[in-house]
């Protein structure tokens, strides 16, 4: 009985999320207060609905309820409890779910913070979250409902896909979802500006910190997908620009443009109409990316085909949201204009550079994951562009931002200095040529990393001067509020995934070889050491797993058991050994017994040394932080009685401690 | 008109994206081309099922065409296909060859003695090397191998009422009606 339970939970939530969005919408239109009051409960009414829906099939699936299709087709007895909970969002139907819960929590917080915005506005933004969740709710209810059952009903159910088997992938799906759904915010901050034909700064003020957090979740949510791929696919690789990370990476750049749009028109009022144009797309890109994974228009997953509903149901929905909020945009956006011009020499300048940049490389992505449906469409095959195109144009679009990013914060807001950038453009330049000159001699000479050490060094340079700059001037208590902070720890964390990026691409030795028990190989100064293969058990699979030991030297540097997995229904997955370190990682995936009777006990193994890879996590991380600690600003906390132009913003507070100097 | 440029350019991209599910619904984006499809089947040489002791091999079965199912005891779907085979199996116009894929004996002997035994011969790959020739995904999945010991038609995943009238019987038919 509770399955259906889960379905009426649903069909409730649905049904609060309409009398959400259409009743304040009307209600702001009309000026009608009852009508925009409904808002608030109303989406708290969902939310209880929704968590109730996601709690019953969380519950199915820790009590083995094998009668739900769902729950059968995705755990079986054997599974441990923790990756039940994982399998509710581990297939199609459960996601959009834990996509919805999520909208939720978002929706609850915004409702929750919003008290101190003008009635109307408010109600105007909670009612595009509910407008969002109406159009989840009814795609779950018509053509995914995770509740269906299965009769009669099987004895045991089938695996979750083994590839989810892994701490890391119970964990990047939500932290995904809850970037993508972030933007939803920003979203509808915008669509609510545009429909009441205004835009105060002092909303954009109470809109930043939800982007800063969303897209923090993003950049976690991207930083375990990409540690995932590594420690668990066995090839090594931290990124593949396949169309299910570039769905996500899309969303990312986007992002970060608006993070710092949202600064320019806080501000200084300018680019208007750019901002609320970025928070458009960077919501219709998170939700592209969640259907282009899961709709299968190009992955060809293998719902999608049994069941064109689901694709048209998507692409309509895509068209009514996306297309309706731009048509809103062409309609309305020269109503919200205004702000204050800026010279040629401005911090405004350096940003809207950074901003072309960051959305051109998104449009670039999206062209080159689209690709192989364009093929298809003009009748070329099915064709696929593949890493030499990103990797060539992705960091030829992101120069000019790591180029432009020292001088950034050390240029005034309207008009800036020449003088001070001269300065610190040779600062810059002679510690970036300095340790050039250091790494060439370190790497033998290879290009892509010296220029990987410049780039990164000319970045942190830059971040740690102006670091120094407001120690020197600003007064001590307000010389890192958290917005500063933040702007300066995401900003290291890209000059930290520059050298990463750079030196692990150069400088990684890879190795397929054939090993018999005893063998030795050497990687640079490394010996690995193959001890043979032998059987081990875990809660629901066999594997063997292979013994290498690591010495440099005498000095023993690690033991490290690569296995191979077989789980009941066959599947095998592999799961490499790391042995982690600051300037290097030592990786070791096993491969296949080399020969059929296997009497020498010779296994193909992969051997990987990686200089400075985790560096690129580590900057990852360091954005992600630099996000979070952004949005703890005190600044950004909306008073009733503060007015828009009276508050002390930093790049002002900088200017007056500047002029008393 | 250049505000509604993103406008544009989106419904361009709508129009794209429906063109990909129709050109979805018109091919069959699963379909993996089977690269042994109209060629000779894999050599392979594997003990009976019931007397491990005997060996058949691909000669062995040359002269006449039959269908080889892989199955396994931990195979749930197999147990969704088996009723639809059994039913099938007198009137199927070929030999059922069962191909019983890494699985312990003692459990597929179990299996067959719970769920019935429809096929005219069984053999065991318990290791599952011979099924890597063959291209095997995993069970269920079923190769039409005709006198020559040619592969004539695949099927992957279980073989629901709809496959066996709207493919496999149609593909046997057409296979009896070359030989000829």
């Amino acid at each position: 009985m509770t399955p259906e339970l889960g379905q009426l939970a649903l069909i409730l939530a649905l049904l609060l999320a309409l009398a959400q969005s259409i009743l304040p919408l009307v209600g702001a239109w009309r000026g009608n207060r009852a009508l925009m009051a409904v808002a608030r409960p109303a989406a708290a009414g969902q939310a209880v609905f929704v968590a109730m829906a996601f709690g019953i099939l969380a519950w199915a699936f820790l009590r083995f309820d094998f009668s739900v299709q769902y729950v059968a087709d995705n755990s079986n007895l054997a599974l441990p409890w923790y990756y039940r909970i994982a399998a509710v969002w581990g297939a199609h139907e459960g996601s959009l779910l834990l996509w919805i819960l999520i909208l939720n929590v978002w929706t609850i917080a915004l409702a929750a913070l919003s008290q101190k915005l003008p009635e109307v506005f408010a109600s105007r933004v909670i009612a595009v979250m509910g407008l969002i969740a109406v159009g989840f709710l009814a795609f779950i209810i018509f053509t995914s409902n995770p509740f269906g059952r299965l009769l009669p009903m099987p004895g045991d159910g089938a695996d979750l896909n083994p590839v989810l088997q892994d701490p890391g992938m119970t964990f990047h799906p939500p932290m995904l979802y809850m970037g993508y759904v972030g933007f939803s915010v920003a979203f509808a901050f915008s669509i609510a500006a545009l429909l009441g034909g205004e835009l105060e700064q002092a909303w954009v003020r109470w809109a930043r910190p939800w982007t800063n957090m969303a897209w923090a979740f993003l950049t976690c949510g991207i930083v375990a997908g990409s540690w995932w791929a590594y420690a668990e696919l066995g090839w090594g690789g931290w990124w593949f620009w396949d169309p299910v990370e570039n769905a996500s990476f899309m969303p990312w750049l986007v992002g970060a443009a608006l993070i710092h749009a949202q600064a320019v028109t806080e501000k200084r009022g300018s680019l208007r109409a750019w901002t609320i144009l970025l928070s458009i797309f960077a919501f219709s890109l998170s939700l592209l990316g969640t259907f282009l994974v899961r709709s299968g228009v190009l992955t060809s997953v293998h719902a999608f085909a049994s069941d064109p509903r689901r694709g048209v149901f998507i692409l309509a929905f895509l068209t009514i949201v996306v297309g309706g909020s731009l048509l809103l945009y062409a309609l309305r956006a020269p109503k919200v204009l205004g702000g204050k011009a800026f010279n040629v020499v401005s911090r405004e300048t350096v940003l809207l550079i950074g901003n072309l940049m960051f959305a051109v490389a998104a449009a670039m992505v999206l062209l080159g994951t689209l690709f192989p449906l364009i093929g298809d469409a003009l009748n070329l095959g099915r064709i696929s562009v593949g890493p030499p195109y990103f990797g060539f144009l992705f960091p030829l679009l992101m120069a000019p931002v790591v180029l432009l990013m020292p001088f950034g914060p050390f240029l005034r807001w309207g008009k800036g200095d020449a003088p001070v950038l001269k300065g610190l453009l040779l600062r810059v330049v002679v510690a970036a040529l300095a340790c050039a000159i250091v790494a060439a001699f370190l790497v033998d000479g290879n290009l892509k990393a010296i220029v990987g050490v410049a780039a990164g060094v000319w970045v942190v340079v830059g971040v740690l001067l102006y670091a120094l700059k407001r120690w020197r001037e600003a007064p001590r208590g307000r010389r890192y509020p958290g917005e500063m902070a933040g702007m300066l720890l995401a900003h290291l964390g890209v000059g930290i995934f520059v050298i990463g990026v750079l030196l692990s691409e150069s400088l990684s030795v890879t190795r397929d070889v054939r090993m018999a028990p005893g063998e030795t190989q050497h990687i640079g100064s490394y010996d690995f050491r193959f001890d043979g293969v032998h059987h081990t058990t875990g809660p629901n699979w066999t594997a063997d797993q292979g013994t290498v030991t690591v010495t440099r030297g005498e000095k023993q540097i690690a033991v490290m058991h690569p296995q191979k997995r077989t789980y009941p229904r066959g599947q095998v997955q592999t799961e490499s050994a790391v042995d982690a370190g600051v300037t290097r990682d030592l990786y070791v995936a096993l491969g296949e017994p080399m020969d059929a009777n296997n009497l020498e006990g010779a296994w193909a193994l992969r051997l990987y040394t990686k200089p400075f890879i985790r560096w690129i996590w580590g900057g990852g991380l360091l954005m992600m932080l630099g996000g979070v600690v952004c949005a703890t600003d005190k600044r950004f906390r909306l008073k009733r009685a503060a007015k828009a132009e009276g508050v002390v913003d930093a790049g002002a507070t900088l200017q007056v401690g500047e002029s008393r100097a | 008109m250049n505000r509604l440029l993103p406008f544009i350019g989106f419904m361009l991209l709508v129009g794209l994206f429906g063109f990909g599910i129709w050109w979805n619904t018109q091919h069959d984006p699963n379909a993996i081309p089977t690269p042994l499809l109209n060629k000779p089947a894999p050599e392979f040489n594997l003990p009976k099922l019931y007397e491990p002791a005997q060996k058949v091999s691909k000669a062995d079965l040359l002269g006449k065409p039959y269908l080889l199912n892989v199955f396994a005891s931990w195979c749930i779907e197999c147990g969704v296909e088996h009723p639809v085979l059994s039913a099938a199996a007198p009137t199927l116009g070929v030999q059922l060859v069962g191909y019983n894929y890494k699985d312990p004996p003692a459990d597929a002997k179990n299996w067959l003695a719970k769920h019935g035994n429809p096929y005219a011969l069984l053999i065991a790959d318990e290791p599952g090397n011979t099924a890597i020739d063959f291209g095997v995904y995993g069970a269920p999945e079923s190769f039409l191998i005709d006198a020559k010991g040619v592969i004539r038609y695949k099927h992957i995943g279980p073989i629901t009422p709809e496959v066996m009238a709207k493919e496999l019987k149609p593909a046997i038919a057409a296979m009896l009606k070359e030989a000829q």
